[in-house]
């Protein structure tokens, strides 16, 4: 539904396609008639029902893919795909311009999602380890947030549980001790777990909560917005006083608006040792860019939706 | 889920599976999931001890059906899921039909239809009878409609289908033969676990003394003895 540009067109231009430990949702595919329609597939996983139940692979593999990959690999001579590897860079270059660049660096305006991700991912230790909560705020921390060490991420992918990011933090915290924990959640999928405050206050999970507040379920909006002509049915929200919610449970907690004091903010996050609540006033109808709208080809993205 | 409706046919899937409490339910929801309506369920012991034999009807697609029972493969409980067309298995049923006694004394038509259908009369009393029909859904069905055609129906019920395949494979003692003979602990020649994984730690296939005791080769219980 999402995804970066060439990756989505190039899967319909490539002669080969390798999916390892991949189910082809929905969420990846678009519409399964016009997937990866010229290209074989090699298709390995550990699970026999997975060949199939989708896509049919030319090749199936099945196994621990830790062992299968290896078992090919080895019995292939390295490869320089340079002309197909280059062939990506004037679609990258295309995303950055109609999508990326304004969701990163905007002139004006309220802040958008995208800039506060970026901006934490900036200034955060390379060990971090960011967790999201489900819809637009976990969408653009994945787009944003800058990777550079393994098990990196902790997301209800497929299941896409509201709620899940607090709880998975303050379990991330405690699994990682020695990394920085950052929970990007939204103000619907904070509220949906808010309890956990309690759970933070008590042990003293030194998790970074970023809430991103829009005041709406951003993700459900989006979609009104592109189906149903804005009526926002049941996805406008009115927020509590995060303020006195994190006072209530002795957390520190610090509001900001100004894309000049973004920055500092976050530092003053990052430097307190400890739990930390930074509640990101954004902007309210922001759209996540590019997609593939419901029931079209993987190859179909569109870059905005109308007035946006 | 894409159906195409022209390509639906009956099939029937025989499932084995532990005798556990909550495993149909397992089952069924793979087609509820699915939405593909259950036409038939039958369930009960089969012939192997602790083990529980299935038989369901769908009407449905040969890719759904694939997939359904790849599904049900899947359950760690259930052993075995195999479907059939009409004419892979064996097929009976059991029917009973409720019917008036003073229609069945009154009305000629009914016992020379009972005869023609070679059903039996099995309870008469003064005021119903019951009869019995052993044999194909068809033959079921139509004596239904003929007794109903002559409104002598006051109940009816239909076991729904069991089956026995016509393959010479039997599958299921297959199957549980070749686990019991890589799994099982009757292995004088020490053959492997497979997938080469010794709780002891060691990851290769070299013969030491632990293939020689009986009770401690791979990860087996002493209960799994054959």
């Amino acid at each position: 539904m999402h995804g970066n540009l060439a990756p989505n067109i190039k899967t319909n231009e490539c002669d080969l396609l390798i999916a390892v430990g991949m189910r082809f949702s929905d969420r990846v595919t678009g519409t399964l008639s016009t997937y990866a329609r010229q290209a074989k597939i090699i298709h390995l996983d550990i699970d026999k029902s997975e060949f199939g139940k989708n896509v049919k692979p030319d090749v199936a593999v099945l196994g621990d893919c830790r062992k299968t990959l290896k078992l090919i690999t080895e019995r292939m001579a390295k490869a320089d795909h340079k002309e197909w590897i280059e062939s990506f860079k004037p679609l990258d270059k295309e995303e950055f311009d109609k999508v990326i660049n304004n969701a990163l660096y905007p002139a004006s305006g309220p802040l958008k999602m995208g800039e506060v991700v970026k901006a934490v991912s900036d200034q955060s230790p390379d060990n971090s380890i960011l967790v999201t909560d489900v819809g637009q705020n976990q969408m653009f921390s994945a787009r944003y947030f800058k990777f550079r060490s393994k098990r990196s991420i902790v997301t209800s992918g497929g299941l896409g549980t509201m709620g899940f990011c607090l709880p998975a933090a303050i379990g991330a915290a405690f699994g990682a001790p020695e990394r920085m924990v950052f929970a990007f959640q939204g103000d619907g999928g904070f509220q949906m777990n808010i309890q956990e405050l309690g759970t933070v206050m008590q042990t003293g999970a030194p998790v970074k909560m970023i809430v991103l507040n829009n005041t709406y379920l951003g993700n459900v909006r989006q979609w009104q917005q592109m189906m149903f002509n804005c009526r926002y049915s049941c996805t406008h929200m009115m927020n509590p006083d995060y303020s006195k919610v994190a006072a209530g449970y002795g957390i520190p907690y610090k509001r900001v608006e100004k894309r000049e004091e973004l920055k500092d903010s976050i530092a003053e996050m990052i430097n307190f040792k400890g739990a930390f609540i930074l509640e990101v006033i954004v902007m309210d109808e922001e759209n996540v860019m590019p997609m593939i709208p419901p029931g079209n080809s993987v190859d179909n993205m569109i870059f905005s939706l109308a007035g946006n | 889920m894409n159906m195409n409706n022209n390509n639906k046919k009956l099939y029937t899937l025989i499932v084995h599976s532990e005798n556990i409490a909550g495993i149909l339910n397992q089952v069924t929801a793979v087609f509820t999931r699915r939405q593909v309506n259950i036409e038939s369920l039958n369930v009960s012991a089969s012939s192997i001890p602790g083990i529980h034999r299935y038989t369901i009807t769908a009407m449905t697609d040969s890719e759904s059906v694939a997939k359904i029972a790849a599904q049900i493969k899947k359950k760690v409980d259930v052993l075995q899921c195999q479907y059939y067309t009409d004419s892979e298995i064996f097929m009976q049923e059991v029917a009973l039909y409720k019917v008036v006694t003073g229609v069945l004394t009154d009305n000629p038509q009914i016992s020379s239809i009972i005869r023609k259908y070679d059903a039996k009369l099995i309870e008469v009393n003064s005021t119903f009878s019951v009869i019995e029909k052993t044999g194909r859904t068809e033959d079921i069905t139509a004596l239904n409609k003929e007794l109903s055609a002559q409104g002598a129906i006051l109940q009816f019920v239909s076991s729904g289908r069991v089956a026995i395949t016509r393959a010479r494979i039997e599958h299921v003692s297959e199957y549980l033969d070749n686990m019991a003979s890589r799994y099982g602990n009757n292995n004088p020649n020490g053959r492997n676990n497979p997938n080469g994984c010794n709780p002891n730690g060691s990851n290769s296939n070299d013969s030491n003394s632990l293939n020689d005791n009986n009770s401690q080769n791979g990860c087996n219980s002493p209960n799994k003895e054959k």
